[in-house]
């Protein structure tokens, strides 16, 4: 089982790591993968597949050469699968993973797992994870639920079944998960780390409060009186923040709701080099090694043009494209 | 309705067979590709009042043309509201939801189905997604409609792994291991045909064959025996109108074809 801990003892790591005061949390990139991800952390990223995804923090951790990570696969979709091409992940405990839904099957992500490299350690569904970050915030050992009842996915799951002491029917019980470090990709957040998202929150309210260090990349950081003014709309308040680092179009290639679309041609260049070892190495070096930093690598990418255009995209502005599509 | 003479695709007569089964004034849990396509057909042709949720948080869309992503904001377009998964898997767990979709590498007589490793989980020949949202899908709504192309290597007499759950063993084993009552398989949708469940002994029967299919092409593509009803009905080929929106929804072809 990965990632629980007795809750007498997480409550002690917070009582004494955690601060409960106002203080400014901005740093660079850089400073926030140093200070807070070391290797062999069990870590989870915010959003959902290719949405919303901290991108600037994944290259950094692959550029610093974070090893042995035991990645949360809850619908770890892009993130995973550069991660584990870059070698920083050794086991994953997998909802989702090496996948990219329409786009088809991850190569990098399969070769790692079939070759023995990766070591999937458990199954888990979307719903079971997100439920084990419920019980986390909460500060309770597990929760019981009425699903995966019955399959292999249950089997093979740190979960357990047990009789309702009530209806006398069978439920699943789902442990808490309390990840070492959570990444999180918001539209707007203050130097304290009040952070506000726009669209679906997917699991990123459980998983923030789950999390022993949370890192967020932020579009734009703004004054604590817009948070003020509109505090309805915080979904992680500053308490539970460590690090706040603002990286417009950090999300890039993924979708980021209302700002900017997924940029296809990028990730279509992603599962075409991913297809080999060299290739794998050849994007991490163009992409990753060779820049200083993501500013550096959004030139690369297409500056202020390719943005502008992602940005016409998610507006209905201009058509998607599907470059990775197969020609059936 | 026009009669259509346009050439159709098995592709198309799949999400056809799928929107159809789709009630005005119910809710289904949908997923990319074929899934999201038929509800949005559904709701465009007799059911206006179908709401579309996906896992993420979507809850009832506009949805203006297929997403790539179950996440990304074409699935909150518009919508009733932009949610989160604990909330969309609450109201699964609660009984809001009336049909999900799932799709599979594999399926079962008992309409187990397989997205997680072919060979060995220690050792895999090769490794698939997982589960995603999919067991919770098969485990929590009310009735499930699987969409799957049919041959014999993914119509298996038994799943090597059941990433979720169908009717597990037979009659009454998804109650026994806590399932809600009465949820499960109700329809599995092929390039073939449509199949139901036996009320008694929950293994597949067919009941109906798209246009041309006969019964023989059935059990030709399945490696376990599918129960064959007196009466079989033809499904209707694809409309005209159908046709037409079903290429308005997926622009690009990349779930529907060209």
């Amino acid at each position: 089982m990965v990632g629980w801990h007795d809750p007498d003892e997480n409550r002690r790591w917070i009582q004494e790591n955690k601060c409960r005061h106002l203080v400014d949390k901005r740093m660079s990139v850089r400073q926030a993968v140093e200070k807070f991800v070391q290797d062999g952390n069990f870590i989870a990223f915010g959003g959902f597949g290719h949405i919303r995804i901290p991108m600037a923090l994944v290259y950094e951790i692959i550029r610093q050469h974070k090893r042995d990570l035991v990645l949360a696969g809850k619908t770890a979709v892009h993130d995973a699968d550069l991660l584990i091409g870059a070698g920083c992940i050794s086991q994953v405990e997998v909802a989702y993973a090496f996948g990219h839904e329409l786009r088809g099957l991850s190569p990098a992500g399969r070769r790692a797992v079939e070759s023995g490299q990766v070591r999937v350690v458990g199954e888990i569904s979307n719903a079971g994870y997100q439920w084990r970050f419920l019980a986390a915030m909460m500060g309770i050992p597990f929760i019981p639920t009425r699903t995966m009842l019955g399959s292999d996915t249950l089997e093979y799951s740190s979960c357990k079944v047990v009789r309702d002491p009530w209806s006398g029917k069978p439920v699943c019980l789902v442990p808490a998960a309390y990840p070492d470090v959570a990444i999180f990709h918001v539209p707007r957040c203050d130097p304290y780390g009040n952070a506000q998202i726009n669209g679906i929150l997917v699991e990123d309210f459980e998983l923030a409060r789950a999390s022993r260090r949370v890192l967020i990349s932020t579009e734009e950081i703004i004054d604590p009186e817009v948070i003020q003014n509109e505090p309805s709309r915080t979904v992680i308040p500053y308490y539970l923040v460590d690090a706040v680092c603002e990286v417009p179009f950090g999300a890039h290639p993924t979708n980021m709701p209302y700002l900017y679309f997924f940029d296809e041609e990028h990730i279509a260049e992603w599962l075409d080099l991913s297809q080999t070892p060299q290739g794998t190495d050849e994007y991490f070096e163009r992409y990753v090694y060779s820049v200083q930093d993501f500013e550096e690598y959004l030139e690369r990418v297409g500056g202020v043009r390719k943005l502008n255009y992602l940005r016409r995209v998610e507006q209905f502005k201009a058509p998607m494209i599907a470059p990775w599509r197969k020609t059936k | 309705m026009p009669e259509s003479t346009r050439p159709y695709s098995d592709t198309e007569m799949m999400a056809c067979a799928a929107a159809r089964l789709l009630e005005d004034r119910r809710s289904v849990l949908v997923g990319t590709g074929l899934p999201v396509v038929a509800a949005v057909l559904a709701q465009r042709t007799h059911a206006p009042q179908l709401l579309i949720i996906f896992e993420a948080g979507g809850i009832g869309p506009q949805v203006p043309e297929l997403p790539i992503s179950v996440g990304q904001s074409r699935t909150f377009h518009k919508a009733s509201a932009a949610s989160s998964m604990h909330d969309v898997m609450s109201a699964l767990q609660a009984g809001y939801v009336d049909f999900g979709f799932l799709g599979g590498a594999m399926i079962d007589q008992y309409g187990n189905i397989n997205t997680t490793v072919i060979g060995e989980w220690e050792k895999p020949t090769a490794r698939l997604p997982g589960s995603g949202g999919a067991n919770d899908v098969g485990s929590l709504c009310q009735r499930t409609i699987i969409i799957i192309r049919q041959d014999r290597r993914r119509f298996v007499e038994r799943v090597n792994f059941i990433t979720t759950p169908g009717y597990l063993s037979g009659p009454g084993a998804r109650e026994r291991a806590g399932l809600p009552e009465g949820t499960g398989p109700y329809r599995v949708i092929t390039q073939l045909g449509v199949y139901g469940f036996d009320a008694q002994t929950k293994q597949m029967e067919l009941v109906s064959l798209h246009p041309g299919v006969t019964r023989e092409d059935i059990q030709i593509n399945s490696s376990f025996e599918i129960l064959i009803p007196a009466q079989i009905l033809v499904n209707e080929r694809p409309t005209a109108q159908e046709q037409a929106i079903l290429h308005e929804i997926d622009p690009l072809g990349i779930s529907i074809g060209k």
